[in-house]
């Protein structure tokens, strides 16, 4: 018998592994229905996405918001819930960085870009935390006000680009001025990668000490795992929402910022183009472990990234890549009801099931005051 | 604009242009949600409606265009909305797979499937549905053209009234609600909860498919991948505000038609400020509708109890 907790790593490992394999699989099946050959399109995803040079920069390039895209799903989802808002707090986060950046276009560059930083951080902590004020205080679903709030902050997008911040010298894609060649995020230094990517591997472990490490993740995963067990031991469940909420919408919103910054130079409609959505994908798929972002986000920037070649050499038009994202999430999720299943039974004992407690229900209820008993019942099942 | 209209018109442009832009834009929110609200009633919610709305919306402009019947578009996008429903019921019956992610999974799928599929589909003209003229009683042409109803408005009208019948008056109704308020009492008394829910799952998932196909071979009538401005997953907090009643959905479909017509009809009267703010209102209503209508200390009235998404 292999202890438990080696038993659960290895769980841990296979799971994802085997979905991946099985999706891969489901995917030869549904191009070769296409009309490709399914071992042909393996083998250019491959090309496309990790094989040479170009290409794995392409992928470094589309992981880089991914991973700060998929904190902003994965840090609320200790608390239980489901926050989808990473779109709009990109584009808001975008928005504010080139607001700071024209504010200070004099400044000394680091300067400038601090100021970037910070404003697209503060943009996107602002509206996530709106969004787990309203949860936390009025009880509205986080799940469906963060969605709706991703349409708004488009539409506050394109308002600003669009109207009163457009560059009238931007004739067929509006286009806002642009932050100035002196204030773009470089490369890092040896390397084809800008310092976005950087950005993602540090907030990604700052969120793995954060919400595994310390107190303040201890008290997080509490409020996730048992909010009136959290109420009763006397957690600011309020705070904590919020607090995880506004971390959660700075990362996204600090993506926003290093795409102005580092490839786009201006805020424009090419901001948006899913980054928001995919890190969903690739916080679901790492099961929330912001260490596991890591690599998640490197294989489905992959993913994206072969969608060209897939388009040039085997004909099959770009949404091909979004069908195995799809296929890939569907799995996935599939894959969790064979958990604590495959290497003996009491693997699930003690796991942290993130997915089963999404259940908005058993997301923080602000009343201290004992609940009918409808209620106890719901928060349970 | 014609003398007669200038006439007529004026004062009463922008509310006419409001009515008809409702009028066209409702359709599709009565469906996907009399939809969402059958599943919900069940005690799941299927967030991946915006993608089978997609899906929907993809496939009856394909069928349309194939076989020359819009008709049979719409019978097309409802048995893949059937499909899809489907799908969704039976991975939410898994042990330990939640139904909130297993929607936004669906949801990405189903877009990238029509996506996919959809390419070729984008430049040709498909047969569309046929309208009622309701307004040729009037002169004005502002009247007429306000009043065009779509038949399969009136189908999705008759549905809400039969599925409020269904759900107070009959046998299968009480035994949908039972399910959804109690999963453990319909066991209980011998009931096939995943049955019941995969029955309400892929029917809703047809309906929303049905709604999705009113887009593209309706009103704004055309397959583009921009179709769809997040109506699948508006339904869900439409459902809500509308306390679960299919009755009350038609109403609170014919508020967010409103909304949307809002934008398209200031522009139609040449006010063409702020577009892309006054495009946004739909979703600011809802969020002020939940605002008001969600509470932190209690459950909604007509929530199904096996829901969780009021609050």
């Amino acid at each position: 018998m292999l202890s438990r907790e080696l038993r659960r790593a290895a769980e841990s490992a296979l799971l994802p592994l085997g979905a991946l394999t099985v999706s891969l699989a489901l995917f030869g099946v549904f191009v070769t229905l296409a009309g490709a050959n399914a071992l042909d399109v393996y083998y250019q995803m491959y090309r496309g996405s990790f094989a040479t040079s170009f290409s794995l920069q392409n992928t470094l390039l589309r992981a880089a918001p991914l991973m700060l895209t998929a904190l902003c799903t994965a840090i609320p989802a200790s608390l239980g819930l489901v926050v989808i808002g990473g779109e709009g707090a990109l584009v808001l986060g975008a928005l504010a960085a080139v607001i700071a950046a024209h504010a200070l276009s004099t400044a000394n560059p680091w300067v400038v870009l601090t100021a970037m930083a910070l404003a697209g951080a503060a943009a996107g902590g602002a509206w996530i935390g709106l969004a787990g004020a309203l949860r936390t205080f009025r009880g509205v679903n986080e799940t469906i006000s963060t969605l709706l709030l991703n349409y708004i902050a488009i539409g506050l997008f394109k308002h600003f680009v669009e109207g009163p911040m457009r560059d009238p010298a931007s004739l067929n894609k509006p286009s806002t001025r642009p932050i100035g060649e002196a204030n773009a995020l470089g490369p890092v230094p040896g390397t084809d990668v800008h310092w976005g990517f950087v950005y993602g591997l540090v907030a990604c472990f700052v969120a793995f000490v954060l919400m595994r490490r310390t107190v303040f993740g201890f008290a997080a995963q509490m409020v996730g795992g048992n909010v009136r067990a959290a109420l009763l031991s006397g957690l600011p469940v309020h705070r904590l929402v919020l607090i995880a909420c506004a971390l959660a919408g700075a990362t996204a919103g600090l993506a926003g910022m290093a795409e102005v910054a580092a490839v786009h130079g201006t805020a424009n409609a090419s901001l948006i183009v899913g980054y928001g959505y995919t890190g969903v994908l690739v916080a679901f798929l790492a099961r929330f472990h912001p260490l596991a972002i890591v690599p998640v986000s490197i294989l489905v920037g992959g993913i994206g990234a072969s969608g060209g070649l897939l388009q040039r050499t085997a004909h099959l038009p770009d949404a091909t890549v979004n069908v195995l994202e799809g296929i890939l999430f569907i799995v996935i999720l599939a894959s969790e009801t064979l958990r604590g299943r495959i290497l003996g039974p009491d693997a699930l004992e003690s796991e942290p099931k993130p997915t089963a407690e999404l259940k908005p229900a058993s997301a923080p209820t602000p009343e201290v005051s004992p609940a009918p008993s409808g209620e106890t019942k719901r928060a349970v099942g | 604009m014609n003398a007669l209209d200038q006439a007529t018109g004026g004062l009463w442009a922008l509310p006419l242009a409001l009515l008809g832009g409702a009028l066209r834009v409702s359709p599709p929110y009565l469906f996907v949600s009399l939809g969402e609200c059958l599943t919900e009633k069940s005690g799941r919610i299927n967030l991946g409606q915006e993608g089978t709305l997609i899906l929907g919306a993809m496939i009856g402009y394909g069928a349309s265009f194939v076989t020359g019947s819009p008709w049979a578009g719409v019978l097309a996008a409802g048995i893949v909305g059937l499909v899809l429903g489907t799908v969704h019921a039976v991975l939410c019956a898994l042990p330990r797979v939640n139904d909130i992610a297993v929607g936004i999974a669906l949801m990405l799928f189903g877009i990238g499937l029509a996506f996919f599929i959809g390419k070729p589909l984008i430049q040709p003209t498909a047969p569309r549905l046929p309208s009622l003229s309701l307004g040729a009683w009037s002169e004005s042409a502002a009247v007429r053209s306000a009043l065009q109803v779509n038949i399969l408005f009136l189908l999705g009208i008759a549905t809400a009234f039969a599925m409020r019948f269904l759900f107070e008056r009959t046998r299968w109704g009480l035994v949908l609600r039972v399910v959804g308020e109690s999963s453990d009492a319909a066991r209980a008394m011998g009931y096939d909860v995943p049955r019941v829910r995969l029955i309400a799952t892929a029917l809703g998932g047809c309906l929303a498919s049905m709604g999705g196909s009113l887009l593209s071979l309706y009103y704004p009538g055309s397959w583009n991948e921009g179709l769809s401005s997040g109506q699948g997953l508006m339904a869900v907090a439409l459902v809500i505000f509308a306390r679960w009643d299919p009755v009350r959905c038609l109403w609170a479909s014919l508020l967010f038609g409103g909304a949307g017509a809002l934008g398209p009809a200031l522009q139609s009267v040449g006010i063409n400020a702020a577009y892309n703010l006054i495009a946004t209102a739909p979703y600011v209503l809802t969020l002020v509708i939940m605002l008001a209508t969600s509470s932190a200390s209690r459950t909604l009235v007509g929530q199904p109890a096996e829901i969780t998404v009021g609050r």
